[in-house]
């Protein structure tokens, strides 16, 4: 969707502000919210997409207001109560109203390893690469109220496909509710002044991965 | 603009009595999914302690001091990164799709999650709040000089720049430069110089003479 997260090009935010020495994390709260995050994760009563969709569908004066780890918070709590995890009252009450609906496992002891690496993204691709290495492409122009990993600043664009990165799980399909969905993924580069217009500077390029749906010949 | 001059906790940070509320907000939640038995508190515990210690930016520093000791090393890293960082124990463990990329004299390269906060945990932790902020991810795509001058850097006119944004699951680390007058030094005095900004590309290595060999 064309939402706040979509920032690449927007101005006004004013200048990026470096923290010397920052720690991991600023208060033990946030620790327990990325923990929370991929405990509840791991039940598989969503997924990651899903879970980057819900931070996506906050209010857009909540997302630019609130805190990295804030946001994280909201979509999660709101995510088990859409899901039934938990009530809104329970978490008004701080306790369990009711019993616990079924969820496919839950994170032990045993299995924690499990919660502190990167899931493998690539799958078996079901058709060939439609493009190769310098091959030129334009973006589709596409404006989806669902979940989409082509950035504003990069749709209707031509480009050049510098790097095939093999066939990888589909965001926009899986958070569309097809759990199975893969695309071929590429890395496409972009002239400056075709994203940004003539008075960019001529020494940058920017890259996106790019799904192969979201590309045709150019 | 010095940084005590920004409001920094006006875009990335709660405080005063808001603060306190979150945090009784995330208790609930956990005490709540606790009870019901969705979540084991010790598991949690585990999992925080993993991000607080295990991994950070000197993982990442050790692979990049490893590519300026060992060519084939560096061949390797460039062209497939997880098979070459698995193949080596003593980095841990890093998950699929990890992609490096060298500066050189003549192209720099930055790394971005204009989306969200896409960022190569398994060999630099969790990013930074400035990584994860609006002013960086709205920016650094359209003015990556302005960007880096923020941070104190600035590169020649003609050095070429590539932003990478990170909009799938491929996972972007810099190989930064290796600084002149580090001849003989070993890897582990080479890693003292890489800084996690350097292997994000909004710094440099730093210099011999910033650090205590």
């Amino acid at each position: 969707m064309n939402g706040i997260h979509d920032l690449g090009g927007m101005q006004g935010f004013g200048p990026v502000v470096d923290e010397p020495d920052e720690p991991p994390f600023h208060a033990p709260w946030e620790g327990r919210v990325l923990a929370l995050q991929r405990a509840v994760l791991f039940t598989r009563t969503w997924n990651l997409d899903a879970f980057r969709y819900a931070q996506e569908r906050l209010p857009a004066s909540v997302y630019v207001a609130v805190s990295y780890y804030h946001r994280w918070f909201l979509a999660l709590a709101g995510s088990a109560i859409h899901h039934g995890l938990v009530t809104q009252a329970e978490l008004d009450a701080g306790h369990a109203h009711g019993p616990a609906a079924p969820v496919q496992r839950t994170m032990t002891l045993r299995d924690v390893e499990l919660g502190k690496i990167r899931s493998p993204f690539g799958r078996t691709p079901r058709e060939a690469a439609r493009f190769k290495p310098g091959d030129r492409v334009r973006t589709v122009n596409i404006h989806p109220m669902g979940h989409t990993r082509l950035p504003r600043y990069a749709r209707d664009k031509v480009g050049r496909v510098e790097v095939v990165h093999g066939c990888h799980a589909f965001p926009d399909a899986i958070v569309a509710g097809d759990g199975e969905a893969s695309a071929w993924l590429y890395a496409v580069v972009f002239d400056s002044r075709d994203l940004w217009g003539n008075a960019a500077d001529p020494s940058l390029t920017v890259s996106i991965d790019a799904f192969e749906p979201y590309l045709e010949p150019a | 603009m010095s940084h005590d001059d920004h409001d920094h906790d006006h875009h990335d940070h709660d405080h005063g009595s808001h603060l306190s509320e979150v945090q009784a907000r995330v208790r609930a939640l956990e005490s709540v999914l606790t009870e019901k038995g969705y979540v084991d508190p010790a598991v949690l515990d585990q999992i925080v302690e993993h991000f607080e210690t295990n991994v950070g930016p000197h993982v990442g520093a050790k692979i990049v001091a490893r590519a300026w000791t060992d060519p084939a090393f560096k061949a390797a890293l460039l062209a497939d990164a997880t098979r070459a960082v698995v193949a080596d124990e003593t980095f841990g463990r890093v998950g699929d799709h990890l992609v490096a990329v060298e500066n050189t004299e003549t192209q720099h390269h930055m790394v971005v999650c204009t989306l969200c906060s896409c960022y190569p945990w398994d060999v630099l932790g969790l990013p930074p709040v400035w990584y994860k902020s609006a002013p960086y991810r709205s920016r650094v795509v359209m003015d990556p000089r302005g960007v880096l001058a923020d941070f104190g850097v600035t590169l020649p006119a003609g050095t070429a720049i590539r932003v990478w944004d990170s909009t799938a699951e491929t996972r972007y680390l810099v190989l930064p430069q290796r600084p002149a007058g580090t001849d003989g030094w070993s890897e582990e005095q080479l890693a003292s110089l890489v800084t996690r900004n350097s292997m994000i590309g909004t710094g440099l290595a730093l210099q011999p003479g910033e650090v205590a060999r």
